[in-house]
Formats: structure tokens, C-alpha cells, sequence
């Protein structure tokens, strides 16, 4: 077998080639001057921040936009393509961020959809069953062809993605963030995958910007930063740190670095608080009893599902508690509105941006002051909005926070990319001043820059003596930022570490139920 | 951003242009199907309809007929806004009819039945409307019921309710309510001397024209520079934003809609207490106003001021369509061509796109760039650049 460097000496020629694209969108320039050449059989990451142009690019290649400028070149020829139909028999496939398949149909189903084999319009999937568990048992992709798709792991419904691929005999495969819904576990599996199919001569195509699994995974590394095209790099001649550098522009510091805590005044007490769940009948959280001190990071870890969200909904008033205290800096809250929390002093960067963090149809200055639009500043008499502060409130935040838009204080929040309307939203509650900042997952999926930059705001707010509650599904976010973890597991909290006291193997076995504090 | 805008970037005259060209598009397939019924007469066809009133020599009668297109331009303008505050709002409010229906009802009997003053009158309808209204918010506040629906079956509802309330004060041989003259003289709307001034002594041009108008520019203001616009708005593009940021969304959709209610409502008022015309009792479908009032809000570009305009041209070739019949054509030809506008105005997004490729393959041949690089440029560390050109040729050289 010829390992991925055989390969390259051996091949002069390119599967696919992306000459000097451009592809402009009002008031953007997503994709400027950009050349990407896939060879033969290897591994080809695309690295990128969020708005860097790496969905664009690949829009692109799929043939959903036309670009402005340039040319794509298959097997060294000239080709258009005018949509995914062509891209499709160019032999171009694509396993999407968010799979792409019908949940009541079975695995089998969802591999012929589209390209079923039939004789007199009956299917034959006899010989489809036969050329799935055949290209499944080649390539180790196991799957149970009868499954519906709803019942399955998501680690399996990406192999369905890829044998749907294989199924069509797609030469070139594009693999777009795919680790970002598996578990450590699946994403190992999903390594070795890759292998085996370049190794049986098939282009991979792989974007992310995990800098680990593109170090483990590819052969070469094409770096695009703010839609322009930085360089492309032999994976095992750089290191982590030059291909953060290329993708940020500047060096990346991969610890977050901060003073021990000096705690003070209790901010937030929680007493007993039970809250109720939305998906079942049993309370989702069971009487959990902390509190939160000024100039101190407390982070609530555990595994998604365990009552983290219902913790903060209670908190922070979204759902009403069905028993327990609630005290902010001593003031009994447990019934006030959402509106008076946040008035008193509690900031809340909510897990879902979308649904809870912006209105996405607002300009981005009429989303900086969702939470301050009624105050005298902005809102003259309670009646009329007062636009001139609110423009330069907004340019003001956009500038100190370097939030990023195509068009500024007056750019739909819609058309932004969820780095930068996390800053957004991140610049909004922080720069409230807030006594209590209550972050839940801050940097879900965020590029490392940004992830950076809203550590280091975490941990300057709590410098600034204010209370920081903060729940993570990351444990490296958790053991980096915290100045104590509190571990929570079906509803409860099950132990309280220190930090610089326990290490991520006893955390997990208290976040899987394993053990737990007296 | 400074930067200089291309004036056909501008979002007033791109709305503009995109409804100028859906009248357009509207009237020259409409020519086209005229030209398929009678070719003969199909010219002389769509310049009465356009010219409605002009179709008169004389001018007083040419301004008394406008005035008559004003008076029903008023409704249609108060639906009009009905329709687009909702919209704006979050909310599709196809209950305009049914809102205006109740107000039609409410000031009828409030002025044949009790004879209240034309002030009374004109508030019982927006209440009536507001009221309507606040039925459907508040099904979709606490149950969740889409407002589609439950503005669908009020429409009914309402429309049949007013019909058995107003037999209660109807003429015992024909089907419609009193005539304001007879039974309600005190409610009628102020004429201020406008029709005798301005429109060929047409008795029911006057006030209800400027209230209309009125309402545009305050659901303009209300929308655009308020607390409560930004609130409403906020609400109805994302009810659970507008939750986590500590707005009563439940009372804000309730408001958006009894805003809505009342503005229709208020505009059956504006018609009826003009005495322009009766209510039938007998009628077994729910007046077109209320559904022309989503036409022109959408012609109007959603815009408060524009919608006045479109409500005006709506009601211009409606009347125009009624002259049809002199020339041997059906009169719901006009109604087909204003529906052709209306259809043709879902497509103004794919409109506008079109047309601001052409300009940006304009602006690029000639050399301006609208679409200039906004973000911040950071510099990279000069090792950084280096190495990145280092390896650039790295690449290349294998």
C-alpha cells in the first residue's frame, strides 16, 4: 500500500482544481482570488474561522453559487458547474454539517434515494443491499442497512452519508466539519475512515478548524483567513501553532491565562431550587443548593441533558421554579421577572444564540441594545427611540469588541457569521456591567480566535470582581477557566473540585454517574 | 461607513422601482389577455381603466369621481395598514375583513340604532376592531393557535353576526341598513367643505381621507422611531428573544393585533359614516376590502407611506374596471389586473435581485466597487507573512 507521500511523488496531476475563484456578496467579498488543487488520493484540509469563506468556496464547487471570477479544473479539464446535479456527475459528493437524511427511511433507503435501481418502476433493492454491505465491509463502514435512520447513532448516520457517496461512485468527497457532532470515540473512528478511503485512491476534501484532527488526518492544509487565500502547507512539515497563525493572522495562546481568585461578597445563592422539565414528568432539576462569589468563575459541568439548561432557565427566570430560593447580592428573586433580574445586575449569554440571543431580523445596533433599549440613553420619555445613541452605543461595542459585519451598525444579524454574533452578544451582556454573568456554552462552535478572545472577556469580567456562573459541555473550557467546578448529574449536583485539585478522568467519572460526593 | 451609495442601491427607490415595474408587468399581460377577449376594443380597454375619472369630460364630474375614489381609498388605505403593522410585527393578519367587518357593523348600529355622534360612532368601530383582534392574539399568546386560522374563522363568524345585528335596523323591503340621511344624520363624518371646495360638491369626501392619511403617518412613526414599534417588532420576529430580554411577549402580540383590529375596524367607519353606501344584510361573503388591503400593502412595499399610494392606484383601477361594462368587457377585468400586480409582487425579492446584479456588473464595468471590502483589515505579523509565502512556494515547487 502507498502511504499518502508515495502518492503525492507519484501523481503529477490534480482530481480537482479551484483556479482564482472569486465570488462577491453584497457589501462582501466571501471568496477573493482563492486556488485550491486537490491531488489524487489524498487528504486535503481547509482550514478557516467562521466567515472565512470555506462554505462559500465549497457552494461553489457544488455548483449552488457561480462564482464571479475563475475557473474549476477536473482531471485537468475545464468543467462548469452550473448545480449539484453537475457536481454530482462530476463524481463530487459531500457529507454536510448537518446530515442530510430522511429519519423515517432506513439506511439502505436513504444510500439509493435518488438513484434507486429499478426494473418496470418496481425497486430493486435486493442489488442495492448487496452493493452497500459490499462497499461497507471495503471500507469499514458498519452500518445495519435495515435501521431506520431516527434510531440510529449519529456516528452512524455520517457512515450513511458516506456510503451514500460511495454508493455513486463519487471520486472527490467533501467532508464539511464533520467531528463536530461525534464523540471522541466516533471522531477516532471517523479518522481511520478517511485513511482507508484515500488509501483506496478516493480525493478527500476535509474542512475544519479543529487544529488536532487536521494535524492526525491530512496530507496537506490550504489556510483561508477573511475570504482570501493565506497558503497551503505540508501537513508534516508545520505545527499547530504556524497553521493557527496563518488561520487568525497572529499567534494564538492556547492556555488562558489568569490570576488566581480572590472571591468576595456572595453574589448569586441558590437554595433547593427545583425546576420542572419540558420533556418529562420528573423535575429536571432536583433541589440544587451554590452560590456564586464576586471575582470568582464557577462552572457547572456534566454531560448535555442533565438539567443544565433547566438550571439557567430557573436562574435566570425563562422558566418559572418549582420550589427553592433564589438571592441576587442578598435580594430574594425567586418570582421576579426576567426583565428585573437583568435590571438588578444579572447578564446571561444564553446556549442557544438563534433562538434566545438575537433577533436575527434586527440590524445588529437594534440587537446591541435588546437588553437596554428602554433606558433613559436610548429611549427619550419611554416613548420615542433615540437612533443617534443607539448608532454610536453599537459602533461603539462593534468597535471595542471587533465584532465583524458586512455593512456595520446597520448589518442584518442574519447575514452575520456565529463567531461574530457571538461577540455580539458576549460585547451586549458584558458591557451591562453586570453583578452576575451567567454564560452557557460561549464558544459552541467557534473557531479558535474567537474562542480566545471570549475566554480572555470571561475572565477580565471576573477580574473586574464580578460573579461569573458558567456551564460548559467542554471539559477543556471547563478545567481552563473555572476557579471551582461543581459537576452535575441527573439534576443534582454530585461534587464540587477545585481545579488545580482533580484531573478530567475523575470529572468524567462523576459526569457519567460513576461516583459521587456523599 | 461613510461610503457613498449608488441611488438605485438606496431601499426607498428600490422598493419604488420593484412596485412601479410589478404595475407594469400587471398591465401588459393584463393588455394581453384584453387583446385575447376583443382585440379591437382592447387598447380603448386599458386606457379607461387607467384614466377611470378622466373617462368624464366635463371636470367637475371628473373631480367628483375622483373624490368618490377617494372616499373608498380611505378603508382601503386603514386595511391597507392593518395589514402591513401585523406584518411587520411577526404576524399575518388576513382578519383585516373580518375586523373591518365589525367595525362596519358596530358604527352602523351605534349610529341607526342609538344615534350616537360621528365621534362615537368612529371609536365603537375601533374598539369593535380591536376587540376582533385581540380574540386572535390572544389565541396564539396562550394557545398557540396560528393566526391564520383563527383569523380565517372569524372573518365568518363576524360577517354573519353583523348581518343578523343590522336586520335590526334595516329597510323592512330592501336588504340594506337606513340610510345615514334618514336615520343617523348626526354620525355623519364632517365633510369640512372639501367636497365642495375640491372634489364637484361630492358630499362625501371630508374628514375620513385625512384620518386615513393621519394613521399612515402614525403607524409610520410607531413603527420606525417608537419604543413600543421596537418592541412589537421584536416580538414577532423572535418571541423567545424578545422573552430572554424581559419584554411581555404574550402582551406585545396581544397589542400588535388589537393595533391591527382597530385599524381596520376604524376604516369601515370611514366608510360607512359617509353615507357613500349601505350595508347589505343578506351578503354571504366577507367584503373584498379587508383582502385588497393585503394587495395593497404589498404593493406599497410594506411601507406606511407607500401603502398610501398603492391604496390609492388599487381603488383608481378598481373604479376604472367598473366602466368596463360601457365597452363591452366584463368589469372584473380590472380585478384580474390588479390581482396580476398583487402576484406579480411575490416576486419583487427575485425582482430585486435581478436588478442589483445588473447594477453591480454595471458598477464593475465601469470601475466603482459599491461592494468594497468593509472588515477591518488586520495586519499579520510580518514572521507570519513570510513563512506563508515561504511555504506558498513550498507548495508549489513538488
Amino acid at each position: 500500500m502507498l502511504s499518502g507521500k508515495d502518492v503525492i511523488l507519484l501523481e503529477e496531476n490534480y482530481a480537482i482544481e479551484m483556479l482564482n475563484i472569486t465570488k462577491r456578496f453584497p457589501g462582501i467579498v466571501a471568496n477573493d482570488n482563492i486556488t485550491i488543487q486537490l491531488r489524487k488520493g489524498e487528504i486535503h484540509a481547509l482550514l478557516g474561522e467562521n466567515g472565512a469563506g470555506k462554505s462559500t468556496l465549497m457552494s461553489v464547487l457544488f455548483g449552488l453559487y457561480q462564482p464571479e471570477e475563475g475557473i474549476i479544473k477536473k482531471d485537468g479539464k475545464v468543467v462548469s458547474i452550473k448545480d449539484p446535479n453537475d457536481a454530482n456527475a462530476l463524481g463530487i459528493g459531500m457529507v454536510h454539517q448537518h446530515f442530510k437524511l430522511v429519519e423515517c427511511f432506513s439506511v439502505l433507503d436513504n444510500i439509493i434515494l435518488g438513484v434507486e435501481p429499478s426494473k418496470y418502476g418496481f425497486l430493486q433493492k435486493k442489488e442495492a443491499r448487496e452493493k452497500v454491505l459490499k462497499l461497507s465491509e471495503q471500507y469499514g463502514l458498519h452500518v445495519d442497512p435495515d435501521a431506520l435512520i431516527q434510531d440510529i447513532t449519529v456516528g452512524m448516520q455520517q457512515r450513511t452519508e458516506i456510503l451514500k457517496m460511495l454508493y455513486r461512485e463519487n471520486e472527490i468527497l467533501i467532508f464539511d466539519e464533520p467531528t463536530a457532532v461525534l464523540t471522541p470515540q466516533e471522531i477516532d473512528e471517523l479518522m481511520q475512515i478517511m485513511r482507508n478511503l484515500a488509501a483506496e485512491g478516493k480525493s478527500i476534501l476535509f474542512i475544519s478548524h479543529k487544529l488536532n484532527e487536521i494535524m492526525a488526518v491530512a496530507d496537506r492544509c490550504s489556510v483561508l483567513r477573511k475570504g482570501k487565500y493565506i497558503g497551503t502547507v505540508n501537513i508534516a512539515d508545520t505545527t499547530k501553532q504556524e497553521l493557527s497563525r496563518m488561520m487568525v493572522g497572529r499567534n494564538v495562546e492556547f492556555v488562558v491565562h489568569k490570576e488566581p481568585a480572590k472571591p468576595g461578597k456572595t453574589i448569586l445563592e441558590v437554595d433547593k431550587m427545583v425546576v420542572a422539565s419540558k420533556v418529562h414528568k420528573n423535575n429536571a432539576v432536583k433541589g440544587v443548593s451554590f452560590n456564586v462569589r464576586a471575582g470568582e468563575i464557577v462552572c457547572i459541568a456534566g454531560i448535555d441533558g442533565n438539567g443544565q439548561t433547566e438550571l439557567v432557565y430557573g436562574i435566570t427566570g425563562l422558566e418559572p421554579v418549582v420550589s427553592g430560593k433564589i438571592r441576587l447580592n442578598g435580594k430574594d428573586i425567586t418570582h421576579a421577572s426576567i426583565r428585573k433580574r437583568s435590571v438588578d445586575g444579572m447578564s446571561h449569554i444564553p446556549e442557544d444564540r438563534h433562538k434566545h440571543g438575537l433577533v436575527l431580523d434586527y440590524t445588529l445596533e437594534d440587537n446591541m441594545v435588546l437588553q437596554r433599549y428602554f433606558e433613559k440613553d436610548f429611549c427619550a420619555g419611554s416613548i420615542l427611540m433615540r437612533k443617534k445613541n443607539i448608532r454610536s452605543y453599537a459602533e461603539k461595542l462593534i468597535e471595542q469588541y471587533d465584532v465583524r459585519s458586512g455593512q456595520g451598525a446597520v448589518t442584518s444579524a442574519r447575514s452575520m457569521s456565529g463567531g461574530n454574533q457571538q461577540k455580539a452578544i458576549v460585547a451586549r451582556e458584558i458591557d451591562r456591567d453586570p453583578d452576575l454573568l451567567v454564560a452557557v456554552q460561549p464558544t459552541r462552535g467557534l473557531d479558535v480566535g474567537a474562542i480566545e478572545y471570549i475566554h480572555k472577556q470571561i475572565v477580565a469580567t471576573r477580574d473586574e470582581g464580578k460573579g461569573v456562573l458558567l456551564v460548559s459541555l467542554e471539559l477543556d473550557e471547563v478545567m481552563a477557566l473555572s476557579d471551582r467546578i461543581l459537576v452535575m448529574y441527573e439534576g443534582e449536583i454530585v461534587g464540587e473540585f477545585d481545579p488545580k485539585k482533580v484531573d478530567i478522568e475523575t470529572l468524567g467519572l462523576y459526569m457519567a454517574g460513576a461516583k459521587r460526593e456523599g | 461607513m461613510k461610503e457613498k451609495k449608488s441611488f438605485f442601491k438606496l431601499p426607498v427607490v428600490q422598493a419604488l422601482l420593484v412596485s412601479l415595474f410589478c404595475i407594469l408587468l400587471g398591465l401588459i399581460i393584463g393588455f394581453i389577455v384584453l387583446l385575447i377577449i376583443k382585440p379591437a376594443g382592447a387598447w380603448e380597454a386599458i386606457t379607461t381603466i387607467l384614466k377611470n375619472f378622466w373617462n368624464y369630460t366635463r371636470t367637475n364630474l371628473q373631480l367628483k369621481n375622483l373624490g368618490n375614489t377617494l372616499v373608498k381609498t380611505a378603508p382601503l388605505l386603514m386595511c391597507s395598514l392593518s395589514v402591513l403593522f401585523a406584518y411587520k410585527a411577526g404576524l399575518f393578519n388576513i382578519g383585516a375583513a373580518g375586523q373591518y367587518v365589525v367595525g362596519a357593523g358596530a358604527c352602523l348600529y351605534c349610529a341607526l340604532a342609538w344615534h350616537l355622534p360621528w365621534y362615537v360612532c368612529l371609536l365603537a368601530a375601533l374598539a369593535a376592531g380591536a376587540l376582533l383582534g385581540v380574540i386572535s392574539g390572544a389565541l396564539k399568546a396562550y394557545c398557540n393557535v396560528n393566526e391564520v386560522i383563527s383569523c380565517i374563522m372569524l372573518n365568518w363568524i363576524s360577517l354573519y353576526l353583523i348581518n343578523m345585528l343590522l336586520t335590526n335596523v334595516k329597510e323592512t323591503t330592501s336588504p340594506y341598513t337606513f340610510k345615514l340621511s334618514t336615520a343617523g344624520e348626526q354620525s355623519f363624518l364632517p365633510n369640512l367643505g372639501m367636497g365642495d371646495a375640491l372634489f364637484g360638491k361630492n358630499q362625501y369626501t371630508g374628514l375620513a381621507l385625512i384620518i386615513a392619511i393621519l394613521a399612515a403617518v402614525l403607524i409610520w412613526f410607531i413603527l420606525g422611531k417608537t419604543k413600543l414599534g421596537y418592541e412589537l417588532k421584536a416580538t414577532g420576529y423572535n418571541r423567545s428573544a424578545a422573552r430572554y430580554c424581559g419584554m411581555k411577549e404574550k402582551k406585545n402580540l396581544i397589542m400588535t393585533m388589537a393595533i391591527s383590529g382597530a385599524l381596520a375596524g376604524t376604516g369601515a367607519a370611514l366608510l360607512y359614516l359617509t353615507g357613500f353606501t349601505e350595508w347589505m344584510t343578506t351578503q354571504s361573503s366577507v367584503p373584498a376590502m379587508g383582502f385588497n388591503g393585503i394587495a395593497a400593502a404589498f404593493l406599497g412595499g410594506l411601507n406606511p407611506i407607500g401603502a398610501i399610494f398603492s391604496s390609492f392606484f388599487i381603488q383608481h383601477i378598481t373604479d376604472g374596471g367598473s366602466f368596463m361594462t360601457k365597452i363591452g368587457f366584463p368589469s372584473q377585468i380590472s380585478d384580474l389586473i390588479s390581482s396580476l400586480i398583487i402576484y406579480l409582487c411575490g416576486f419583487v425579492m427575485f425582482i430585486k435581485l435581478t436588478f442589483n446584479g445588473f447594477l453591480d456588473r454595471h458598477s464593475k464595468s465601469t470601475g466603482t466597487n459599491v461592494n468594497a471590502e468593509p472588515a477591518p483589515v488586520q495586519e499579520p505579523a510580518p514572521d507570519a507573512q513570510t513563512a506563508v509565502a515561504d511555504n506558498k512556494e513550498g507548495g508549489n515547487e513538488e
